[in-house]
């Protein structure tokens, strides 16, 4: 066995164990190729993070042994897969502390995840002169479903502000928050910005008014450790894709009491228990709300994904991004052109930038062809772009196999970037 | 930054720090606002058309990167005098140069000129649209498109 796992067999796990770095790089084969001639330095990993072999090797395993349709088939394959589609629920379930797997709805994304609260939950408890309390730094696809929400049954969207840190004003929740406040969907940690929300703070305070509360965990759950019952949200909502895992698969965590109550979402076939042309009697909670044939593959590998982690420990990957965060905020620091956009107290592996008036797409195209991918523009997250007057940012994101070397090439191509512009 | 120097080259830099025409036009008989709604950026492009269909003058103002804010610069210098048709023409053949299909040297009106320098684009295919959206605007400015054009 691999030795990082040493720490979690031990029922105490005193001292995160550090990573070991070279370690983990040799565990995602992508990272090992040139990109226009220079090595890969990946900080694109808020957008999507590489996948180890453990992935996929567990989506080759299940292609080429175990492929059959789930929860209906008698024959050996089909329960093979489908022991692996549910083993890999009761891992996410572990994960994020669910207190059972009814509670884990398996979705393509939080994208996905977002849009069936909206449409189940939203159309059958949010009505005409209601509220939606979201925040400024929300991704968009935590605002639009909401928008959607609110143009068809006539409710309001509220906003909580951010100041020029990119923190989110808490003091101005209380007057928000009122008798007709419906909802609060909130970010863990800002994509854009990597501030890292107290959502427990915040839980608490929109339970105490009468509202529900959303956290999307997309830029959180491969960062910090998350558990849905000390959070005590009513729904929790991620993507497989940043967290190691397939694209195409994600989470819906909900309260069960919650997701009993809610109808259900898309119909077909997996979602019910009877079916005659006069009624339908729907499928008992998870399925409720798995119409059709699912990503059993992308489901298998997302298990594998954070199996991955957790042997890990995202305690030390934490540790390890935070001091990625740190050095690279003070090496760029020393060059005085680039200004760092969101600088929360508390903030997750993301250096947001601007170099003056050099275009976001300007520094991408020019890094890339250094080899280092990062993201420019919008990051789906205009709202914040207007806050700070800017139309786009050049936004550097680390995982667990960045290094400091990743950053010094880093700083290195934005100081020719910002040459070649003199 | 050996190789890059084919998409930035001098003439770029010097477009994009001190873009031509960049400016409202007064008595502009046409106008239309582009969005490439990848990057946030936006740009108006202004026209002013004779009876005879000869652009006499030509402006834009906006903000983008340098590959989309030179274009634009290099597009109003190159299209002064030239008829919508001419002009129709050049965009067809610019575009080909930038998504690399070579250009159509026997068309009317088909000498790029300065162009040229944009010719680097074609090895960066996610900035085609930053190199085209002042076109894409100047065609819906021609058809006097009230609305908006995106990129997208």
């Amino acid at each position: 066995m691999n030795p990082v796992n040493e720490p979690r067999l031990h029922a105490v796990k005193p001292v995160p164990m550090e990573l070991d770095v070279a370690r983990v790089r040799a565990d995602f084969p992508i990272l090992r190729q040139l990109v226009r001639g220079k090595p890969l330095v990946y900080l694109d990993n808020a957008a999507t993070t590489q996948k180890p072999v453990a992935v996929i090797e567990a989506l080759n395993h299940y292609y080429r042994l175990d492929n059959a349709n789930i929860h209906r088939g008698v024959h050996t394959l089909s329960e093979r897969a489908t022991a692996a589609y549910e083993g890999a629920r009761a891992t996410v379930r572990r994960f994020i502390n669910a207190r059972a797997t009814e509670e884990i709805v398996f979705v393509r994304g939080a994208t996905e995840a977002i849009n069936l609260v909206a449409q189940t939950w939203g159309r059958a408890n949010v009505k005409a002169g209601d509220e939606i309390l979201l925040s400024e730094m929300e991704h968009h696809s935590n605002i639009v479903p909401w928008q959607m929400l609110c143009q068809q049954v006539g409710a309001t969207l509220k906003v909580i502000p951010i100041n020029d840190a990119g923190e989110l004003q808490l003091d101005r929740i209380e007057a928000l928050l009122t008798a007709r406040t419906r909802l609060v969907g909130i970010t863990h940690c800002s994509n854009a910005l990597g501030t890292i929300n107290p959502v427990r703070e915040i839980i608490e305070q929109a339970h105490a008014a009468g509202a529900a509360v959303l956290v999307d965990g997309a830029q959180a759950v491969a960062h910090l450790p998350v558990d849905v019952q000390a959070l005590d949200c009513d729904f929790y909502v991620f993507s497989g894709h940043k967290l190691y895992g397939p694209t195409g698969t994600g989470l819906l965590y909900g309260k069960e009491s919650l997701l009993e109550a809610m109808p259900p979402w898309h119909g077909g076939g997996e979602m019910i228990k009877y079916v005659t042309f006069e009624k339908t009697i729907y499928n008992d909670l998870p399925a409720k709300f798995e119409a059709g044939t699912p990503h059993i593959a992308g489901g298998i590998g997302l298990g594998a994904a954070i199996d991955y982690v957790t042997q890990i420990g995202l305690e030390a990957i934490g540790a390890h991004e935070r001091d990625l965060l740190t050095y690279a905020t003070q090496r760029a620091a020393e060059i005085p052109e680039l200004r760092v956009i969101g600088t929360a107290r508390a903030k997750s592996g993301i250096l947001s930038f601007a170099l003056g008036r050099i275009h976001p797409h300007d520094i991408g195209t020019m890094l890339d062809h250094q080899g280092i991918a990062i993201r420019t523009g919008h990051h789906c997250a205009m709202p914040v772009m207007q806050h700070y007057g800017v139309p786009a940012t050049a936004r550097a994101s680390f995982a667990l196999y960045n290094t400091r070397a990743d950053v010094d090439a880093l700083m290195v191509g934005i100081r020719k970037v910002i040459e070649a512009f003199r | 930054m050996d190789g890059l120097r084919d998409l930035y080259q001098e003439v770029i830099f010097d477009h994009n720090r001190t873009p031509r025409n960049f400016h409202k036009l007064p008595g502009a008989n046409r106008q239309a606002e582009g969005f490439n709604p990848l990057c946030g950026d936006q740009l108006s492009v202004y026209l002013k058309i004779s009876d005879q269909d000869v652009i006499e003058d030509v402006s834009f103002e906006g903000r983008g990167c340098a590959i989309s804010t030179a274009s634009a610069s290099i597009m109003t210098e190159t299209l002064r005098g030239k008829t919508v048709q001419q002009a129709g023409t050049l965009f067809e053949n610019f575009h080909r140069l930038v998504t690399g299909q070579g250009v159509d040297a026997a068309a009317p009106a088909a000498d790029l000129g300065k162009l040229h320098v944009l010719t680097g684009v074609r090895d960066y295919p996610a900035r085609v649209k930053c190199a085209t959206l002042a076109w894409h605007t100047l065609q819906a400015a021609l058809k006097n498109a009230a609305t908006t054009v995106s990129t997208e």
